[in-house]
């Protein structure tokens, strides 16, 4: 059994097994830090930066910091808020997002973000990239449109060899999620949905299975995301 | 099954962590990895396609297409634009018949561009081949290419001979100048090689060398200036079955060619340091990762290397030290800017894409392999030599309180004696100017983008000046109004890069739009932010130089340049630093740019769209206002 600590986020004492990254450890007390790349059972990365935090007045991110006795977190304050609200807006705008066309709406944890976040118009000019889609694969559709490029895919979706479906191409603004073509054509259906369902946003789409649930009844289209760990 | 790739496979024993190795001997064989190297390498050494086609499209000298019998890769610094890159660049396409980003027909002739090559002192420069041909003109070009259609070998078309000290040496033959203008303690003939090593090493236990290392203040040179005495301490203290000590020499920040120097003419100086820092932390792997763009080192510094095994240097009981086990391998790096960030160089020698990874766990605890390891650049590791040689007492007698010691600079842009100064830390930026004979400053780029975080917390504690409070160890444009500051960790720090830009220079357009392309170039990309703000900002910069902005412009620049302070690495934090001090020290340049009269432009004047179409066929559209 490993130990228990305590720190504090905002001024509210949390209580964790020790090893839990910060935002784990928020989680299970009741305190929401939102998040985009990080995905249980997955290595943390930091790659979207939505759960920055400060500490000692430093930027950190949540789900790779372990929480440590003592720790003063600041999280729900009017900068970090704003700074999280200004990522969703740059996804957004960096990205072609049509919420109202896409299979994903309603489940996307990008757009219960955006709600969330209460984004209006954004604070950047829309950029409109050119973006492809891939429909290669038997099993999945994935469209470079709608790709944050969390990693979540590429960290959970393996072969039994350990070999990834999903890699990185390119670097810099050029950086792209793409499928290994050949394992694209094996894919498996469970492996397949599994896919779809870690992707946050609608980048990844298991053919031949939309909309079976009709959008209105969908996760966050009655609650708001994070309403599942706030109380 | 292809037995020549099956062969560099084996040569590294199928290990996924060489990949950059197998891939280079690749390149090497036919100039670039198709899609049946990759299907053959992903079976060998276990990896989906994707994954190795993913560490590929992250380097710049890595190619899955033909990139030439002669590839030609043409420095964009911003220096070699002032030197007249442009005329360079139509030669190279008039000559060897292709544009920019692609391939002659018959195949002969690659043209690419490429980041700062470390040769800001003598530009334009190239790498043809893994050649570098500096000070290139239109005319030179012509020939050159002229040369290479004939069949002559590349490493004959050297039009000045080759450059001076061991740029000489049969193992190296190039042109490059070293332009040492004035040595100190580093760049000092008065060196013996391996002495310490041989004699004043013996004299001390290894906790000895740290303490004197922490008695003389010793802080890193790479950017970051985190004190090496501590990062020793510290990596010795953590368990592992192996250590590792790492030199950097990855010197990829823009206006930087000082480890080049080092590395040419003092080598023997930087490895006796890396073995003095093993000894120091019980470290017994060493490797030093050598950018691309320095490849031509290559051979000159293995053969040194080689030396050093034989006289029992290294190896077995190193430098006759019993149980002491240390050798060193060079890694060649295959062009990017940021494996010169210590965890994503780490990420690199494990033949991976160099993404920084999230600290902590730093590398002292958690590096190369999961092992300690200590990462040092160059010229940290070789002033730990004269150090160790001279006593810490001596070496506080140079620099200034919380600086000691000197600190190369790498001099360029506009000035007579472009350069290395090894200059006392304390100069101030006045007399740099006067040394390099520079005249009618307009603005002095100190620091390209570099090392970060931990020297952050000193530099909080001066608050005051609204300049501190946006510094970073790093790219900062300095204004004349600050020539009197002094280079040091407190004051001015700084990598060493600096960039001068005379008034002719229009720093806006040409100065911080090159820089925000480097950074847009060069991300890794994994940050959100970092990956898109970049070139959102250099949109909107370039909307105020048009003429289409408005003061809001401005304070959304300053705005966005916080937000993307979130970012994981320095890279990113300080991405936006070219735009924020520009903004901070030259806001006149942006005023007067901005429409003062008016708090919204809607970007688009259709008037002005139609214009060119409208000329074209000669005729006046008649705009409906309503
Ligand atoms: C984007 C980026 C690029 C860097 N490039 C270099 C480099 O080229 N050479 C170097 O020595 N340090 C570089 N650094 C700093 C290293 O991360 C690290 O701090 C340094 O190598 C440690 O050595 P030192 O303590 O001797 O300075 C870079 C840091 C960042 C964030
Ligand atoms: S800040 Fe930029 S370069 Fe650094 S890890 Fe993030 S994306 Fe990569």
């Amino acid at each position: 059994m490993s130990e228990t600590i305590e720190f504090k986020i905002d001024g509210r004492k949390i209580v964790a097994e020790e090893g839990k990254t910060i935002v784990e450890a928020a989680k299970i007390n009741g305190v929401y830090i939102p998040t985009l790349c990080n995905f249980e059972g997955a290595k943390p990365k930091g790659c979207c930066r939505m759960c920055t935090i400060k500490v000692n007045n430093r930027f950190m991110t949540a789900c790779t910091i372990p929480g440590a006795a003592g720790m003063e977190v600041e999280s729900n304050s009017e900068e970090l808020n704003d700074i999280r609200k200004g990522i969703v807006e740059l996804l957004f705008v960096t990205g072609n997002h049509f919420c109202p066309s896409c299979e994903k709406s309603g489940n996307c944890e990008l757009q219960a973000l955006a709600y969330r976040y209460q984004m209006m118009v954004p604070r950047f000019p829309y950029v409109f990239p050119q973006k492809g889609i891939d429909a290669s694969s038997p099993k999945i559709i994935k469209d470079q449109n709608r790709c944050i490029l969390c990693q979540r895919c590429m960290k959970t979706i393996k072969d039994e060899k350990g070999r990834n479906y999903f890699a990185y191409q390119n670097r810099g603004s050029k950086l792209a999620v793409v499928l290994d073509e050949k394992m694209g054509k094996e894919m498996s259906d469970e492996l397949a949905a599994l896919a779809m369902e870690n992707c946050p946003v609608g980048s990844i789409i298991y053919k031949e299975n939309g909309f079976k649930k009709p959008i209105g009844k969908r996760k966050y289209d009655k609650r708001p995301i994070g309403n599942e760990i706030e109380a | 099954m292809n037995n020549k790739i099956s062969r560099i496979t084996k040569r590294y024993s199928e290990d996924p962590a060489r990949l950059l190795d197998v891939l280079h001997d690749i390149h090497s064989l036919k100039g670039y990895v198709d899609d049946d190297d990759v299907e053959q390498l992903a079976i060998e050494l276990v990896l989906s396609e994707a994954t190795i086609n993913e560490v590929i499209s992250f380097y710049h000298f890595f190619s899955k297409t033909p990139v030439g019998k002669f590839s030609i890769y043409l420095n964009n610094s911003i220096t070699a634009c002032f030197r007249g890159r442009e005329a360079v660049k139509r030669a190279l396409e008039e000559s060897c018949g292709t544009t920019f980003g692609s391939v002659s027909e018959d195949g002969l002739f690659g043209l690419f561009d490429t980041s700062c090559i470390g040769m800001n002192d003598q530009e334009p420069a190239a790498i043809i081949n893994g050649l570098v041909f500096t000070k290139l003109t239109a005319f030179r070009v012509k020939e050159l290419v002229k040369g290479l259609k004939e069949g002559k070998p590349v490493s004959e078309l050297i039009y000045e001979g080759t450059g001076g000290g061991n740029n000489a040496d049969k193992d190296i033959q190039s042109m490059v100048q070293n332009n040492i203008r004035k040595g100190m303690l580093l760049l000092n003939r008065d060196y013996h090689k391996f002495e310490v090593l041989r004699k004043e090493l013996k004299q001390h236990s290894p906790l000895e060398v740290i303490q004197i290392v922490e008695d003389s203040n010793l802080r890193g040179r790479g950017g970051a200036g985190f004190p090496t005495g501590i990062k020793w301490r510290f990596g010795r203290r953590v368990d592992g079955k192996h250590r590792v000590i790492i030199c950097n020499a990855d010197e990829g920040e823009p206006g930087t060619f000082k480890d080049r120097v080092m590395l040419t003419e003092f080598p023997e100086l930087v490895f006796e340091g890396m073995v003095i820092a093993a000894y120091a932390t019980a470290a017994d792997i060493g490797l030093l990762y050598l950018r691309y763009e320095y490849k031509y080192l290559l051979r000159f510094l293995n053969r040194i290397l080689g030396e050093m095994r034989t006289e029992g240097l290294l190896g077995k009981n190193a430098a006759g030290i019993k149980d002491f086990n240390f050798d060193i391998r060079i890694q060649l790096g295959a062009g990017a800017y940021i494996c010169g960030e210590e965890s994503a160089l780490i990420e690199s020698l494990e033949g991976k894409r160099g993404e920084p990874r999230d600290k902590p766990p730093f590398p002292v605890e958690k590096g190369y392999l999961n092992y300690p390891t200590i990462v040092n650049n160059v010229e940290t590791l070789a002033s730990a030599v004269k150090i160790i040689k001279h006593g810490a007492a001596w070496y506080k007698g140079f620099g200034v309180k919380d600086s000691l010691g000197t600190k190369l600079l790498s001099v360029s842009g506009d000035c007579r004696f472009p350069g290395i100064y090894e200059v006392e830390w304390g100069t101030s930026i006045r007399e740099v100017i006067e040394m390099c004979g520079a005249e009618d400053v307009q603005a002095i780029q100190v620091g390209g983008p570099s090392g970060v975080l931990i020297g952050l917390k000193d530099i909080d504690n001066l608050g005051a000046s609204n300049l501190m409070k946006w510094y970073k160890p790093s790219g900062m444009m300095v204004a004349q109004k600050f020539y009197d500051r002094k280079l040091s960790y407190s004051d001015l720090p700084t990598g060493g890069s600096i960039i001068i830009f005379d008034k002719r220079r229009d720093l806006l357009q040409d100065v911080v739009m090159n820089f925000m392309d480097f950074f847009i170039e060069e991300s890794c990309g994994s940050c959100s932010t970092c990956r898109n703000l970049p070139s959102v900002m250099k949109q909107k910069l370039q909307k105020i130089i048009g003429g289409h902005g408005v003061r809001q412009d401005i304070d959304d620049l300053l705005s966005w340049g916080k937000m993307i302070k979130v970012s994981r690495c320095g890279l990113g934090q300080t991405a936006a630093n070219p735009i924020v001090s520009s903004i901070l020290n030259f806001r006149d340049l942006y005023e007067g740019h901005v429409q003062a009269m008016t708090d919204f432009d809607n970007e688009f004047d259709l008037e002005k769209s139609v214009q060119a179409a409208n000329n074209f066929v000669g005729r006046k559209s008649v705009f409906h206002q309503n």
